[in-house]
């Protein structure tokens, strides 16, 4: 057992930390440090770079086009790129569906699909939430019917996020009405372009557009499109989600955040010091700080229990509710240490490029706005409520 | 010993309640936010007619005779409402500050108009330095003539484009932070000198950054005594954020309601989601907070008039930390039972929730009145 690193895992930080700085624009970090929206170009470009370089599918074995790296090394490129101020990486393409696609996928729905998905040539989203089926998934409603070699689909997903950048969307359908419901549901591939597809926006409360309601309206899906066998999406659902509630935590964007946290304290002024003088608040940063190496320290047992071969098991969930929790508080302090203003909305300041001076601080425009929208975390991938329910009874057996 | 309103408070209640349903729905509210002013003229005017703007003076400076109560039962609706009305800096602020310490002219030539509905006020005390702290001022004011002349910089300053003079806390005298040598001034909202830069608010108000070159005003301008303005800045803020506390109760039953009302009707699994016992418990925790936050507010709203200041000072910093982490509570709680409805713009509990979070960051959150109640009991 050892923590430490070994000279080649120097050597890979600095040839991750080198390419960051040659590859990830100016912007898109600024982006990243002062709080702002990404927007298409911001995810996409980058993403590309990663593509080229082979590091987009950072997760995927090598004979699929993934790197091969160990969990050292994943776990160092997820800190390095985090502490570059790179964006997080859209998880739909290479988290989500593309280990969905080499693992139940024919041969040729791996030549077809995995290729941009590795590259970021072609963006996915996921259609899973429905209107009346959130915590409740298997209550899925979206019906596919087959009409030769067709199937036609009918329904509505929600929370769909970046629905409006995605060309592809990968959508949990009814197949069959007549069965338990998580016997009946398939996993299929849908081309956003396909008549019938239509993409609503969602407003959040920050006043940001990442999510869409989804509607599909006779929408005519080939059958090869399928992945795994028909009715057996479930199969494919669960995996994908037990892989999303182990990077949904976050680990990276947190420490960044504490040490964010940190600064907005010596940042801001209070009786004629700083915050960082006062003791209750620092303490209060330090909380969290130890909270995040816990988590971390965790997560971390949990990929090296992977590496020997295990698959994520049910504890995942726990990192899942605590990464959330981590994240929302400490985008609450953040808002906390702005203190009064926090109170002005700058949305130009968030939204767009723009040479208007923030109202206060520049650490303030997004401090509000991101405690409102990090509500989110304890809510998506699987609500915290539903977490705590599989561990109790997967891991406690109660 | 009684807790219980008397025959026109409760008439009061009533009528504020019924503003807030009748004029206050979703979407008549979310026309409002979009008026270029955030409020509606029409709304103050029956503010008047109905003796809200004077409901809390005394009779002599023109108003009806009530006090803290009366305020508490208004702001209260106000906050189940999410009313955008500035009756907060305008009233309370403003017109407290005015009935506190203005001379008998100044009685005549604002508080009797503003109680009419015809005069509104901004409260500019605030500095990019200050934090919470309210003597932590260096706009400067200085002596020219017979009057004064203001140079610096104000921030977040509600209502500040809709009043018709801002009441500045100035520093006239005495070192950076010190109490001593702050003065307060009565500012004609269009003085020459005076520019600002408006904004909305996270919860759809309105305010303002305010600079100050070279601004002069008469010596009549000057509201209470020169440099001793402090104890009657403590004062109204301490009163202003009672009436936030009431306001705060409002919004966290309203929340409160709306939760309660989904988790009764969405289904999942087969079955209404407020049949599971973590989310019944969690709703209770929510009444509960509500109830604290009720209790506490009603306490520092009976001791608000104490003669002693620190009382007064006691039950305003107890109730504040009391707001903050009951509205923290329901309005997370809200959020989080509601899922994603819960944070789209659509819903009313996202309105509700960001209230409740800025309410918490004015004029000092919770851990900072936590600090204020905990050294002032320690003085004891």
């Amino acid at each position: 057992m050892d923590l430490s690193l070994k000279p080649e895992h120097k050597a890979f930080t600095d040839e991750v930390r080198a390419f960051a700085h040659e590859n990830l624009s100016p912007a898109t970090r600024e982006k990243t440090f002062s709080g702002k929206h990404y927007d298409r170009d911001d995810h996409i470009v980058w993403q590309k770079a990663l593509g080229k370089k082979g590091w987009l599918a950072y997760t995927w074995p090598k004979k699929y086009g993934g790197p091969g790296w160990d969990v050292t090394q994943r776990f160092l490129f997820e800190n390095v790129l985090a502490e570059e101020g790179a964006p997080r990486i859209l998880p739909f393409g290479p988290k989500m569906v593309g280990p969905v696609i080499y693992t139940f996928g024919t041969e040729a729905q791996k030549e077809r699909f995995l290729p941009g998905i590795r590259s970021s040539e072609v963006s996915w989203c996921q259609g899973y939430s429905e209107p009346g089926a959130g915590s409740d998934l298997a209550n899925l409603r979206t019906r596919a019917v087959r009409e030769g070699d067709h199937y036609i689909v009918n329904g509505q997903k929600t929370w769909t996020s970046f629905a409006h950048w995605g060309d592809w969307i990968f959508c949990l359908v009814r197949t069959n009405t007549e069965v338990k419901a998580q016997e009946g549901i398939s996993f299929l591939l849908i081309d956003m372009k396909t008549p019938g597809v239509t993409v609503r926006p969602i407003i959040m409360t920050d006043g940001a557009h990442h999510v869409n309601d989804v509607f599909l309206d006779n929408v005519k899906v080939p059958v090869e499109n399928l992945i795994g066998k028909e009715n057996e999406g479930w199969t494919c659902a669960k995996f994908l989600l037990a892989n999303e509630r182990l990077g949904i935590a976050d680990v990276p964007s947190s420490k960044r955040g504490v040490s964010m946290l940190r600064q907005i304290a010596r940042a801001e002024p209070l009786d004629g010091g700083t915050l960082a003088d006062d003791r209750a608040f620092t303490a209060q940063i330090a909380d969290i700080d130890l909270q995040v190496q816990a988590l971390e320290m965790s997560e971390l047992r949990v990929l090296s229990a992977m590496a020997q071969g295990g698959a994520p098991g049910a504890e995942v969930s726990t990192l899942k509710v605590r990464g959330s929790e981590i994240q929302q508080r400490i985008a609450e302090l953040a808002m906390e240490a702005v203190g009064e203003y926090a109170q002005p909305y700058q949305p130009g300041m968030l939204f767009h490029d723009t040479n208007e001076t923030p109202v206060g601080p520049d650490h303030a425009p997004p401090a509000a706005p991101r405690y409102f929208n990090m509500r989110k975390t304890s809510i998506y991938g699987g609500s915290t409520e539903i977490q705590k329910n599989i561990v109790s009874k997967m891991v406690l057996g109660l | 010993m009684d807790l219980s309103l008397s025959d026109e408070q409760k008439q009061l209640q009533e009528s504020a309640e019924r503003f807030a349903r009748e004029k206050y729905t979703f979407d008549n509210r979310r026309k409002i936010v979009a008026t270029e002013r955030g409020w509606l003229p029409e709304n103050w005017a029956q503010f008047a007619e109905l003796g809200w703007l004077g409901m809390a003076f005394s009779e002599e400076d023109g108003g009806y005779g009530g006090g803290p109560i009366e305020t508490m039962i208004v702001m209260e609706q106000f906050g189940k409402g999410l009313v955008l009305e500035p009756f907060m800096p305008t009233v309370v602020l403003g017109g407290g500050m005015i009935a506190r310490a203005g001379s008998a002219a100044q009685k005549a030539a604002l508080l009797a108009p503003m109680i009419e509905g015809k005069k509104q006020f901004a409260f500019a005390w605030l500095e990019r330095q200050s934090r919470y702290n309210l003597a932590d001022i260096s706009l400067k004011a200085t002596k020219e003539g017979t009057g004064w002349s203001l140079s610096g910089h104000k921030g977040v300053v509600y209502n500040a484009a809709s009043a018709d003079d801002v009441i500045v806390l100035a520093r006239t005298a005495g070192s950076a932070r010190e109490p001593k040598g702050l003065t307060l001034f009565v500012v004609d909202a269009k003085a020459k000198g005076l520019s600002r830069r408006d904004y909305p608010t996270q919860d759809a108000l309105r305010a303002s950054e305010l600079t100050f070159d070279k601004v002069s005003v008469g010596a009549d301008a000057v509201l209470g005594q020169v440099d001793d303005a402090f104890p009657v800045v403590e004062e109204a803020v301490d009163r202003a954020i009672v009436a936030m506390c009431a306001e705060a109760t409002g919004c966290m039953d309203a929340i409160n309601a709306a939760t309660l009302e989904y988790i009764k009707t969405r289904k999942q699994f087969g079955v209404a989601i407020g049949k599971f016992q973590v989310l019944q418990h969690r709703m209770v925790d929510c009444f509960t907070n509500a109830q604290e936050a009720r209790s506490m507010t009603l306490m520092a709203s009976l001791k608000i008039d104490d003669k002693d200041p620190t009382v007064r000072a006691k039950a305003a910093s107890g109730a504040k930390v009391q707001i903050g982490k009951s509205g923290k509570f329901c309005g997370q709680s809200a959020v989080q039972m509601h899922g994603g409805m819960g944070i789209t713009d659509e819903m009313s509990v996202s309105h509700y929730f960001k209230r409740l979070t800025m309410i918490d960051l004015m004029f000092g959150n919770q851990q900072h009145h936590l600090t204020r109640y905990s050294n002032l009991a320690m003085a004891a």
